[in-house]
């Protein structure tokens, strides 16, 4: 049976794209001294605006503004009332949500279906919770009375850019930090919006400062004397250069990086559930999650079957304009992104392994790939070992428990890991040997504001979200 | 120890006391450096006590190795059970009470000072063996999520830890040591390389204490020849730099970042106070499972 699917796109018309947008620094926004650069839709490749980029020097005013502000108005503020910003900031999200999700998916090419389903209401579900935290952080478990560290610089990626900056931001306003924010030089319009939120919410200037630009920026900012806390979010390769920067400094580091998790199938799992939750693990924002299920081990008995099912669900998908409400999978952020997809595919191909996609027709403008499944992949390919941020899974086989886990773990990565089985002992007894930060079992890629995300091994170190969030921005 | 020599005696023929080798710990054994190499450790006065082993590279990398090998089976230990060992290591360093008070006084403490150190080293170590079968209690959650799913959060060990143990010889060694281990990570200490010996002498108290060989692994001889080894090893997760010297802690950090180790800075020196539990959380990774509520 054939679906035929009429357009059912978003409008547009609810955000207003300014021609250029300026730095926000002190509650200003204010002029970049370094080369401005344009963001533009993945989707059709046509320039959205022009940014401002921030030199060191501007980088400096606003380490500067943020020092002020922690200095003396919002170090000193007592919790209960941070909180009660927080709170503010969580409501005017949810009143412009549909404001913000068509932006996300306008800058970023991401399905309005989960820029308006999933980023925007845990945006506002990440302020909410942490807004509780501001004035109970005795109860914490960090001694009676913790101090927040000062000025944390944050550095966010592309892929989830407001939910990435709730994260960062909420966390940290609720300690009682200010924060220097540098989101990514391909997606940085919901954060300017986000600096508009700020204002309407009366949030007192510099506490929140948003400094736009590329990687030069992000390493004025992480290098910077000023600031006594690094948040990073993005490749592994970028977290090894701040970690090496921060060395020998007092600043602190927290660090979220690459990942390749194993998405392990016994022979005996729910497979229509299993096959939904292999798609969502890799097909979910076109690949470009982290913690994408990117390596599925299934358990040979089951393999064949699996596979036919998971192709006929990989045929159902919609790839195409990202504010189609039917969109199951958008664009992907950029030409840069969509080379390097297509550089691993075809290393996966020469390496010997077997390449499929379903029939599957792709728009003529802006950066497209299709859902890609490579099967008989030997863990030695680069497709088995290298993160691909992108809409391509690696298919690798099995035989015991021993050997599921071995292969999982066979990776200098460590963020998240999927079970699928119906075998309750089989899942902890998995999920123990396992050594990734997050372990979804019979489901995939979920999140909460309560619930700690972060990795093991060079997937980084840190935790954000739930009470283990606090410590990354509490002077325990 | 080699300074009591027996008076000459007319008639009695003289019984020359039997030393002690002072080698490495690696794997649960006592080899010498595979390198060959020794150093002449004194006492306060200059005085002769002993050619302890000088490791190499070679050495630390085979340290990193049983510490590899023992890390499965450690971390797979009940909490109970790694309790019940480290209280096992605190009798057993009981035991040697007046061993450890004398190599402390030989490194210059007067006799009430060193006892009182052995004292509240084992003291120490009791402590926190207690934590074994807390900790996932004091740091693990249930988190309410939105949504039909159970998620909970445990503290899991890190890994392999490299641990540069402080001047300290004997109460900040087992300082930092203890916390390591009693969450089921491995280590591999490098020791104080001014007073090895109550370090050696530990090493046989965790050899007779049920602890599985390789999961504490102490290597003497050169700090700054072995820290930048274990910093830059590839498998080695986690790094304490308690005695790095000041002027190291950059490059070693630097070096730590290769793999991204989790990196503990050197604190203020002061072993005798409340120690809390950031030593122990230095080294320990946070797991979230999520699994659907449902019928």
């Amino acid at each position: 049976m054939v679906f035929e699917y009429a357009p059912a796109p978003e409008s547009a018309a609810i955000v207003d794209i300014r021609p250029s947008y300026g730095l926000f620094v002190g509650g200003e926004f204010t002029d970049g001294h370094g080369e401005p650069f344009k963001t533009v839709n993945p989707a059709d490749e046509s320039p959205l605006a022009e940014i401002a980029c921030a030199d060191a020097a501007d980088v400096d005013r606003a380490v500067a503004a943020a020092r002020a502000a922690f200095d003396t108005v919002w170090g000193p503020m007592p919790g209960a009332e941070r909180a009660k910003y927080l709170y503010r900031i969580a409501r005017i999200v949810q009143e412009r949500s549909r404001e913000l999700a068509v932006l996300e998916s306008i800058d970023n090419g991401k399905p309005i279906r989960e820029s308006r389903d999933v980023d925007v209401p845990l945006v506002a579900a990440h302020f909410f919770y942490y807004a509780g935290w501001a004035d109970k952080l005795g109860h914490a478990g960090f001694g009676p009375d913790p101090r927040p560290v000062g000025v944390a610089g944050q550095v966010i990626p592309w892929n989830f850019p407001l939910l990435m900056l709730a994260w960062k931001i909420a966390p940290a306003l609720a300690c009682g930090n200010t924060v220097v924010l540098k989101p990514a030089e391909t997606t940085p319009l919901t954060a300017l919006l986000f600096a508009e939120i700020c204002r309407q919410a009366e949030l007192p200037p510099g506490v929140v400062n948003i400094v736009t630009g590329a990687g030069a920026t992000g390493q004025a900012l992480v290098e910077h004397p000023g600031i006594d806390k690094v948040a990073f979010t993005g490749s592994t390769e970028v977290g090894r250069q701040i970690a090496r920067s921060v060395a020998g400094t007092s600043k602190r580091l927290t660090l979220e990086l690459g990942g390749k998790a194993a998405n392990i199938v016994y022979a005996d799992a729910p497979l229509d559930q299993a096959v939904e939750g292999i798609v969502n693990g890799i097909f979910f924002n076109q690949g470009h999650v982290c913690c994408a299920g990117s390596r599925l081990l299934v358990q040979e008995s089951a393999a064949d079957e699996l596979l036919e099912r998971l192709k006929a669900r990989m045929a159902t998908l919609r790839v195409g304009d990202p504010l189609d409400k039917n969109t199951d999978v958008g664009a992907i952020n950029s030409a840069a992104q969509l080379a390097r997809i297509r550089e691993l595919a075809d290393a996966g191909e020469a390496e010997g392994a077997e390449r499929w996609s379903p029939a599957c027709e792709l728009p003529g403008e802006g950066y497209w790939f299709a859902p890609t499944v490579f099967t008989g992949v030997a863990q030695s390919h680069r497709i088995a070992r290298e993160e691909i941020f992108g809409p391509v899974l690696s298919v690798l086989t099995f035989r015991t428990p021993d050997e599921a886990v071995t292969k999982a773990n066979n990776t200098p990565y460590g963020l998240s890991a999927g079970i699928w089985t119906e075998k309750g002992s089989l899942i902890l007894w998995t999920a123990e040997r396992l050594r990734a930060g997050v372990v979804w079992a019979n489901t995939f890629n979920k999140f909460d504001p309560a619930s700690p995300f972060g990795g093991y091994k060079e997937s980084g170190f840190g935790r954000e979200g739930g009470r283990h969030g606090l410590e990354a921005y509490l002077d325990a | 120890m080699p300074k009591q020599q027996p008076k000459p005696h007319a008639k009695e023929p003289v019984r020359l006391p039997v030393r002690k080798t002072y080698k490495l710990f690696i794997g649960g054994a006592f080899p010498r450096s595979e390198s060959g190499r020794t150093y002449q450790v004194n006492d306060a006065d200059g005085t002769f006590l002993a050619n302890a082993a000088k490791a190499s590279r070679k050495d630390a990398r085979d340290a990193v190795a049983a510490a590899r090998k023992a890390f499965g089976g450690w971390s797979g230990r009940t909490p109970y059970n790694r309790g019940q060992i480290l209280y096992r290591i605190a009798e057993m360093l009981e035991g040697r009470h007046a061993q450890f008070t004398a190599e402390l006084r030989a490194t210059g403490l007067p006799k009430s000072a060193a006892s009182a150190e052995v004292d509240a080293a084992i003291d120490r170590w009791v402590w926190y063996a207690g934590w074994a079968d807390k900790l996932a209690a004091v740091l693990g959650s249930a988190n309410p999520v939105a949504g039909p799913f159970f998620n909970f959060s445990t503290p899991e060990p890190t890994g392999v830890v490299a641990v540069i143990a402080p001047d300290s010889p004997l109460l900040g060694l087992v300082s930092v040591v203890a916390p390591v281990i009693v969450s089921g990570n491995t280590a591999v200490v490098v020791a104080a390389p001014s007073a090895p010996l109550p370090a050696v002498t530990l090493a046989e108290v965790l050899a007779t204490s049920d602890l599985p060989a390789g999961v504490v692994n102490i290597l003497t001889g050169d700090r700054a020849e072995l820290a930048p080894w274990l910093a830059s090893h590839m498998d080695v997760n986690a790094i304490d730099l308690a005695g790095a010297g000041g002027g190291d802690v950059a490059a070693l950090e630097e070096a730590a970042a290769g793999n991204l180790k989790r990196v503990l800075r050197p604190g203020d020196g002061d072993w005798t106070g409340d120690p809390g539990t950031a030593r122990m959380t230095a080294f320990l990774e946070t797991k979230t499972v999520w699994h659907p509520v449902g019928v």
